[in-house]
């Protein structure tokens, strides 16, 4: 009878994302917050560098690696930002989005039953891409009364001693919340301690308002242990392009490019050299959206506060994290305002356990769509 | 008023010169007695000089001709570069004015109702003054971008509604 899926896919069910994307779909007035991608075009320099690749006849496979002048570019880069030091020989893979990046990691380190310990709320490709690897999740909680980072309590309590590998991803989707070097240290000394495998998720790295990043693996210690992946999506705009990369010891980085040369050969090669040129020229376009956001994060922050949503104050991504007023559930609460008001959030119940009782609300939008969004939010709150 | 705040609140102007002074107050986290007070400030100090629409002439019925002229002048003893400046700045019809480097020393935008006012303009009062020695004129033909909007039908929002 047809096709019988694995027991591995048919384990994992679909996204709770497109319900609301579904609803949202239904009707053409609505304002969306809830959209995990910058609302900006790719830096103009970097999508000529695309166009003149293509004009070239630059259309074959690259390294399996991704293009040494790119692996070196982002290894001066990383240098330069985040003090992070790999080789672009052997430590250093560009992949198909940071999306690859993560399921490689995964794959190259994650033995049936083996526990991957993931900080929630998380970014919903964790949970089935251990799934998927044969793995076993185990959720440990982040709070809002530590603005949503990972402690070394939690750690302790959801028993990620017994884990192999740990997940995190800060600054944080969906809830914006970022982690400094003394935040870090306790779970870098957990992670040492009970000889963990971390694999750090930075995409958002450069989108931080208030402190600079900084990476788990320039902690001491934890570079042996961490791989650190990042990519062009939300930096410099580039989502559709897929280009992203993960960074780490020899041997781990090694191990996911066999999966990598098998599974993809290499990463697109257009998305390569906007890469390059992103990289190489377009520092002052990543920094006018840094500005943008921030100002649009201040606008958003003060309206929830004008409104009576309690929200702590996110300091990184393009993410705020607001508890849901009232007696609703997050659900509730998102599929009533997308109803009523046409505006669409996703619930936070969507991204974990964790997540319940709060909502991601992206602003990633422009102004003009924050203010009308956010005065729908507010006649919708005063009505319920 | 720190020097943040004046350039927070430049940068949120450069974005949109019509954000109310709550939108204001709310980006740059001052409250809105200190964005009146800091905008005050950059105007006395004349850092900001004006506020204007950026306006497609093409979607409206109205003529409106703009001229880039190149100006030649050779000064004298009594004639400088600020003289010839303010006697050219004075004109109602001379919306922009720069000195210039490179083959010519100013260049000049001149607007008008039609083709006919512009030339006049630039043969009655432009080309005779004294110190200056030659003029090019272009006509602008068609604008495709000023004070960094472009012009096209722009980017429709082609994104996922909701994606994670």
């Amino acid at each position: 009878m047809g096709i019988e899926l694995s027991a591995r896919v048919d384990a994992v069910p679909p996204s709770g994302i497109r319900k609301f994307f579904e609803l949202a779909e239904e009707r053409d007035d609505v304002i969306s917050l809830g959209v995990g991608e910058p609302d900006f075009a790719t830096p103009w320099r970097a999508r000529t560098a695309a166009i003149d690749s293509l004009e070239r006849g630059r259309t074959s496979y690259t390294a399996n690696r991704g293009m040494l002048e790119l692996r070196e570019a982002i290894s001066d880069h990383v240098e330069r930002e985040y003090d992070l030091e790999y080789s672009a020989d052997e430590e250093i893979l560009v992949t198909a989005g940071a999306s690859e990046a993560v399921d490689l990691a995964f794959r190259a380190f994650v033995d049936p039953g083996d526990t991957v310990a993931v900080a929630e709320p998380a970014y919903v490709s964790y949970a089935p891409g251990v799934t998927f690897a044969g793995g076993e999740v185990l959720g440990v909680p982040t709070r809002e009364r530590d603005e949503f980072r990972l402690t070394r309590e939690a750690l302790e309590a959801s028993g990620a001693s017994d884990a192999e590998v740990l997940v995190l991803c800060f600054p944080n989707n969906p809830t914006g919340a970022t982690m400094r070097e003394e935040h870090l240290e306790p779970v870098a000394a957990f992670a040492r301690e009970h000889d963990l495998t971390v694999i750090s998720d930075e995409i958002y790295a450069a989108l931080q308002y208030e402190h600079d990043h900084t990476s788990i693996a320039t902690l001491p210690g934890m570079r042996e242990r961490t791989v650190v992946v990042n990519g062009f999506s939300k930096a410099y705009a580039m989502t559709g392009l897929r280009l992203g990369y993960v960074m780490g010891p020899s041997e781990a980085v090694m191990g996911m490019n066999r999966i990598h040369q098998y599974a993809m050969l290499s990463a697109p090669t257009t998305a390569q050299y906007a890469a390059l040129e992103a990289l190489e020229s377009c520092d002052d376009a990543v920094d006018e959206m840094v500005a943008a956001y921030d100002r649009r994060r201040n606008f958003l922050l003060s309206r929830f506060d004008d409104i009576g949503m309690d929200c702590f104050r996110a300091k990184g991504a393009f993410y705020a994290f607001p508890e849901v007023p009232g007696e609703r559930t997050g659900d509730e609460f998102a599929e009533a305002l997308l109803k009523e008001e046409g505006v669409a959030v996703v619930p936070g119940s969507v991204f974990g356990d964790g997540g319940d009782g709060h909502l991601r609300v992206s602003y990633a939008t422009g102004m003009q769509a924050l203010r009308e969004a956010t005065d729908r939010i507010e006649r919708f709150v005063a009505e319920h | 008023m720190t020097r943040d705040s004046r350039d927070a609140l430049l940068d949120c102007l450069l974005e949109n010169a019509r954000y109310s002074t709550d939108d204001l107050a709310r980006m740059t986290n001052l409250d809105a007695a200190e964005v009146e007070e800091v905008l005050a400030e950059l105007e006395a100090d004349g850092v900001i000089r004006g506020y204007q629409p950026v306006v497609d002439w093409e979607q409206t019925d109205r003529e409106r001709i703009r001229a880039i002229v190149e100006i030649n002048v050779e000064l004298d003893r009594e004639t400088g570069y600020a003289d010839i400046a303010a006697r050219l700045a004075g004109y109602d019809a001379v919306d922009t004015l720069r000195l210039v480097s490179g083959d010519y020393d100013f260049h000049i935008e001149i607007v008008g109702e039609s083709m006919r006012d512009v030339s006049a303009f630039i043969a009655d009062e432009v080309a005779p003054l004294p110190a200056v020695t030659q003029t090019v004129t272009h006509y602008a033909m068609t604008t495709y971008k000023e004070a960094g909007v472009e012009f096209g039908d722009g980017d429709d929002d082609d994104r996922l509604s909701v994606s994670p």
